[in-house]
């Protein structure tokens, strides 16, 4: 079988504060890490290769220097890796970025799962996976914490639901969206670095995937971002400390007064 | 390359570096002291343009005419039930939808789904829907992406609706991406604020970004129905009113939008969720300052004597002491409840960005500089396990339980 598992290169940190007085943003620690579900499905399309047998191909969309997330699945086990990068891609929200995927993926071919993460850390949508599987008119399983079946054809996985979980089975091919409980990630082992460092990355533009335009960065993309702000900031409050005996009656007090009448 | 979005025009910058400092995303950077603008990390979001005291940044207009939108009319709510059961996520929906409806001068409808399902539809006028678009059919008992997908695609292009809401669960995420690019429609997930913009009548969708560091407005000004998530808590639900009347429009659908690669085997209920925390009014969270699983019994006591929902942080899931359904966070879930009370957490950023919208936060920890205290309503320096119990004994007191 052939997996196909998108990634995406995230900042480490999202810490990101405006400086009160001069208004401008500080910025910690732009280090760029693989978005950390992705790292999930990783793991999950290299073990379900080790069961059933297939190939492994990793793909992102991203800047040159996204290479380096496709290095990294390449180290745990993924067989190969094809990054995507066009300045025609620059300003694509999850439309345009699920559109260009999925052209890349048709350009693979024979694919028979697609794994995404459940959401990017930077952005937080979980919009993408879903998106990913209607532009190629494919069946999806979000949310999956469990893979029990897989065969030719069929695939039976478990829905990380609100209160519980439901078995879900679909037909081949099929998207899946994986969260957190469906695997422990490996370390590298020696091998995959030494094959992870060799290993050539192609780049595909948009003329390679056969794109529509339209479709694609800042004009393919129907949300706009209008302003930037930040948040009124949450302070800390009041600091209560000495014996608990003392304590716990002022808070309570305290409570009263926050919350009129909310407990009762 | 004159077609990129945005560009800084070499001849006018000055290399003062202020957009360097105003961009949150990193995407600026100097080259032999002019400002380069990496594409890719750029989200066109205009912070570089304002703080350019030069003009020296030029952001190309998207090239779309404005179209009609004068077919599109009304708010609809995505009613999401579950074992026939609404969702307290759509009454919230109905609340905010009231108030948008009302601002655009557009009636509120909802869109139901499922089979035997006409006692919800009147529920769903009770709580406001003037109009409730319902299709009932077996094969939508339970919810299935591709059938849900398909018949409310449909139906969006058949009625044209102006906005369409949907709770950021685990259900209305993965249904409305899907039903946004099948109508071509924008989407914003997990909205904090809706408003209407009083010229141009366009959807003002604010979200938090990097963890609710920063927040976001954004348009769908070029296409419509404008499409949000928006998740628990956030706004108010619409209070039930008995008197109101509305319709209910039952509508066909073509059987082969029915048609689902997808099939429900089962349901395996988790054993212990007494309470799904993402609607929880009061929370109880533990972190690895629990120390142990059985300490955790200590917080499911002052949950049950609030009426509320136990958390956790990574530290306490990964460590084994209760399942990853509770946690809360960057890789969790995001909660809003009244009160949240963080005990024994220090506060990492990866948890706050779960949690720190609720009302109300108090924290108690032993370390007086635990982070978590920097956000905390009321902080307690202490231990919980002298903590804990006796607040848990007094609130029984007080509250007569
Ligand atoms: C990509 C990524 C994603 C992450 N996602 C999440 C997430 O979703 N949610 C999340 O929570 N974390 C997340 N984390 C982990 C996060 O960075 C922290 O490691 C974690 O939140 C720490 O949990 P903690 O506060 O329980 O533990 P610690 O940081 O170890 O804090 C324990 C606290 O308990 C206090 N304490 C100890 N004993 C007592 C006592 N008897 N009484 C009172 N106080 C006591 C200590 O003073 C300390 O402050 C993520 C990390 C990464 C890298
Ligand atoms: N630029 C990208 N390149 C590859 N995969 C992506 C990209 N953006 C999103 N994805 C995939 O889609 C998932 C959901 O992302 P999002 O919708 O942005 O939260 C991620 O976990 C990735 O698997």
């Amino acid at each position: 079988m052939h997996f196909v598992v998108c990634i995406k290169q995230v900042p480490e940190k999202n810490d990101v504060k405006i400086n009160p007085e001069t208004n401008t943003l500080m910025r910690e620690g732009v280090e760029s890490i693989v978005n950390p579900f992705d790292a999930y499905a990783i793991e999950e399309s290299v073990r379900l290769k080790e069961r059933v047998g297939g190939k492994v191909t990793a793909i992102t969309m991203g800047p040159p220097q996204a290479e380096a997330v496709l290095r990294e699945a390449i180290s745990v086990g993924v067989d190969e890796g094809i990054l995507i990068s066009d300045r025609a891609f620059a300003g694509s929200d999850t439309f345009a970025t699920s559109y260009t995927l999925a052209q890349a993926i048709k350009k693979l071919g024979d694919v028979d799962i697609i794994l995404c993460g459940k959401q990017a850390s930077d952005g937080d949508t979980a919009q993408v996976g879903p998106g990913i599987a209607t532009h190629l008119d494919l069946p999806q399983i979000t949310y999956v914490r469990k893979i029990e079946e897989i065969e030719e054809g069929r695939i039976v996985g478990e829905r990380l639901l609100e209160t519980g979980y439901e078995v879900i089975e679909s037909s081949l091919p099929c998207l899946l969206t994986v969260v957190k409980e469906i695997n422990e990630p490996r370390l590298p082992s020696l091998k995959g670095k030494m094959a992870s460092k060799k290993a050539e990355i192609p780049v595909w533009t948009a003329a390679d995937m056969d794109c529509r335009p339209e479709y694609l960065g800042l004009d393919g993309s129907p949300t706009k971002v209008d302003t930037i702000f930040t948040p009124p900031p949450r302070g800390g409050g009041e600091i209560l400390t000495g014996d608990p005996e003392e304590i716990v009656p002022r808070l309570i007090e305290k409570l009263k007064e926050l919350v009129v009448g909310a407990a009762s | 390359m004159s077609n990129d979005p945005i560009k800084v025009i070499d001849e006018t910058c000055v290399g003062c570096q202020l957009c360097v400092k105003a961009c949150p995303f990193g995407a600026i950077e100097m080259d032999d002291k002019l400002a380069v603008i990496d594409l890719t990390k750029c989200t066109l979001c205009g912070a570089c343009v304002t703080a350019c005291k030069f003009d020296a940044i030029e952001m190309r207009e998207s090239e779309k005419v404005q179209a009609d939108f004068s077919e599109y009319r009304d708010v609809w709510v995505f009613a999401e039930q579950d074992d026939d059961v609404i969702q307290s996520i759509t009454y919230e929906l109905l609340g905010e939808g009231r108030q948008l409806a009302d601002d655009l001068g557009m009636k509120l409808c909802a869109v139901l789904l499922g089979s035997n399902v006409s006692e919800q539809a009147s529920e769903l006028i009770t709580r406001g829907a003037e109009t409730v678009y319902v299709v009932d059919q077996p094969e939508l008992t339970h919810f299935q992406d591709e059938p849900y997908a398909a018949v409310i695609s449909d139906l969006v292009k058949r009625h044209k609706p102006n906005i369409l809401l949907c709770g950021a669960t685990t259900i209305g995420r993965s249904v409305i991406s899907r039903i946004a690019v099948e109508t071509g429609a924008g989407l914003t997930a997990d909205c904090t604020g809706l408003a209407i913009d009083p010229e141009t009548k366009n959807l003002m969708q604010t979200r938090p970004a990097f963890g609710g560091n920063i927040m976001a407005t954004i348009l769908t000004p070029d296409t419509r129905p404008q499409m949000s998530t928006v998740r628990h808590k956030v706004f108010k639900e619409a209070e039930v009113d008995a008197s109101r009347t509305g319709d209910v429009v039952a509508l066909e659908v073509d059987k082969a939008l029915l048609a689902s690669r997808t099939r429900r085997l089962s349901f395996v209920p988790e054993e212990d969720t007494i309470m799904n925390i993402a609607e929880a009014d009061f929370i109880i969270s533990g972190g690895r300052g629990m120390g142990k699983p059985e300490n955790f019994d200590l917080l499911h006591e002052l949950a049950e004597v609030l009426g509320g929902g136990v958390g956790a942080s990574r530290a306490a899931v990964d460590a084994d002491w209760i399942p990853y359904s509770h946690q809360v966070g960057q890789t969790g879930k995001t909660v809003c409840p009244k009160i949240y009370i963080a005990c024994g957490i220090s506060g990492q950023i990866q948890h706050l960005a779960g949690m720190s919208s609720a009302d109300v936060i108090i924290a108690i920890n032993k370390d007086p500089d635990a982070p978590i205290f920097s956000v905390a309503t009321v902080g307690i320096v202490g231990d919980v396990f002298e903590i804990v119990p006796k607040l848990t004994a007094e609130l029984r007191k007080v509250l007569g339980k």
